[in-house]
């Protein structure tokens, strides 16, 4: 597996066969808090690369810098062989790298169907001229209307179509997140820990999609805590610990590794926590 | 347990955000004394509205919510808090420009005097609150704020803990964690309620716990027997763990 997608032997920052997102130095600090220093990583075209680590690594930090909705101290990355640092999110997204956030970002005064909607790029009514000759724009709603319906019905949203995005629970909000992300058609799509308050069943069943994106040639690069979810789909995981890479390699390898294990996993990765002995506390007086 | 006294009672409540639409439709629970009782279910089945029903964050249009006997239906958080209910909310539940210790302050704002006393407790469970305890809460991660959630929730030293989703968010070592902090908690005496997307660690530690599916409560059982139940694992559990 390693072969395929990294060139020589998996190592934190390691060269890989067929790179879509190149991050070189990229370092961001908070105040005397270096949260992000990635001196190299490659993101393999094609592939489901998982990057996981303790709260606080700074994962969703270097979402932020890659994606331009925030501004590093220093570093360059490309996406798809072009310079990409220093461009504003919009542009970003225009090229084909689009993301979700952990704390969904949904439109709630909208309804369901236009948050997806709104998602599509390249839509010819949205020029001000353009805008009232509907002829020149109608064919084109209809399409992205049919696509943002399979995608609803997929995630199990179908029947909240005309609610106000307001109006959804945690979880479905997390679900039009991620729909919406894919209403862009992204080359690259990174989730911010798209399962997390996601019914374990319904996971199960969009494990499946994010499978079919990648064969439909679609990049993916998602932060999780869900290790099943991870071992399941992932063809490549990179760790991140207090800002740096620090393990890469296929699932099953990284997840032996037993630094991994002491710093994210835990002892009681595989046990039942109903039979783990806990400390007895007296609830104050 | 020899005749468990119910200290939440939850009894066939109606409830919803806008109006005409409910989103609990006839839903019921009971937590004994002493209980740590776990709510699953699928998005938007009003897992998260029917603790906000209990903590009178969301009016109860029928039905009635009892706390050791005493109608508490749509009484207003304050009083709730005053009565030893506390409630840890899924999102947005830290005061981002606060230290720690302000925060945790103000789960005892009304009762100032017991600082102290109360943090020393908090502090022996989550140890991370006291060493960082002059830190901004809005410059931590998601999982970190989690804990000073719950910690300001246990702030008020109450005898029923509210939680939605305590795991989410966090990393595995550390929800590990916070379901063995939520045992300790429990095993302290006091009842839980928590809700949970993790339903295999949620179902592993409660007592009992309840599924909720379009805005009733399913199925209830206890937690080993709802985990082996094929039925729950096809609906509600999947079964990712076993692949």
């Amino acid at each position: 597996m390693a072969n395929e997608i990294a060139i020589g032997a998996a190592a934190p920052g390691c060269k890989k066969v067929d790179p879509i997102l190149i991050a070189d130095g990229v370092v961001r600090q908070f105040g005397g808090l270096t949260a992000v220093n990635v001196e190299h990583v490659e993101i393999p075209r094609g592939k489901i690369t998982a990057l996981i680590g303790p709260n606080g690594a700074g994962k969703t930090t270097f979402f932020n810098l890659l994606t331009g909705f925030d501004k590093p101290n220093s570093g360059t990355w490309t996406f798809d062989g072009k310079d990409l640092a220093g461009v504003a999110p919009f542009k970003v997204a225009r090229r084909g790298m689009i993301r979700t956030f952990q704390l969904t970002k949904a439109l709630s005064l909208l309804t369901v169907i236009d948050n997806m909607r709104l998602g599509a790029q390249k839509q010819v009514g949205e020029g001000f001229f353009a805008s009232f000759v509907r002829p020149l724009w109608k064919a084109q709603e209809q399409q992205i209307t049919a696509n943002a319906d399979s995608l609803l019905k997929r995630f199990k949203l179908d029947a909240k179509r005309e609610d106000y995005a307001g109006s959804l629970s945690g979880g479905q909000r997390k679900l039009l997140e991620m729909a919406r992300a894919l209403m862009g058609e992204p080359k690259l799509v990174m989730l911010d820990e798209p399962m997390a308050g996601v019914n374990p069943a319904l996971t199960q069943s969009l494990l499946e999609h994010i499978k079919d994106l990648k064969s439909n040639g679609t990049t993916v690069l998602f932060v999780e805590h869900d290790m099943h979810m991870v071992r399941h789909i992932s063809d490549w995981v990179i760790v991140m610990a207090e800002g740096k890479i620090v393990a890469e390699g296929p699932p099953a390898e990284v997840m032996k590794d037993q630094a991994v294990i002491d710093a994210y996993l835990g002892a009681h990765a595989d046990t039942d926590l109903g039979t783990v002995e806990i400390k007895s506390i007296k609830a104050g007086n | 347990m020899t005749n468990p006294t119910p200290v939440v009672e939850a009894l066939d409540l109606h409830a919803g955000y806008l109006p005409g639409i409910n989103i609990l439709n006839g839903c019921s629970l009971v937590a004994n004394q002493g209980e740590l009782i776990g709510i699953i279910g699928p998005n938007g089945a009003g897992k998260s509205t029917l603790l906000k029903a209990i903590f009178g964050q969301v009016n109860i249009r029928e039905g009635a919510v009892k706390l050791n006997g005493e109608d508490i239906t749509n009484l207003k958080a304050n009083k709730l808090v005053e009565k030893g209910v506390a409630f840890v909310p899924q999102t947005n539940n830290v005061f981002p420009s606060l230290t720690i210790e302000e925060n945790l302050e103000m789960g005892v704002f009304q009762t100032p005097k017991r600082f102290q006393e109360r943090f020393d407790f908090v502090t022996s469970i989550f140890p991370d609150l006291g060493t960082r305890r002059a830190q901004k809460a809005g410059s931590l991660s998601g999982g970190e704020r989690q804990m000073v959630a719950m910690g300001r929730a246990l702030m008020v030293d109450p005898s029923v803990l509210l939680l939605d989703e305590p795991s989410a968010g966090l990393s595995p070592v550390r929800q590990d964690e916070a379901f063995l902090r939520v045992r300790e908690v429990n095993h302290a005496g006091v009842t839980v309620i928590m809700v949970e997307q993790n339903a295999r660690r949620c179902l592993q530690i409660c007592d009992r716990a309840y599924v909720l599916d379009q805005g009733k409560d399913a199925h209830t059982g206890t937690g080993r027997e709802l985990l082996n139940d094929p039925k729950m694992v096809e609906l509600y559990l999947g079964n990712l763990a076993e692949l």
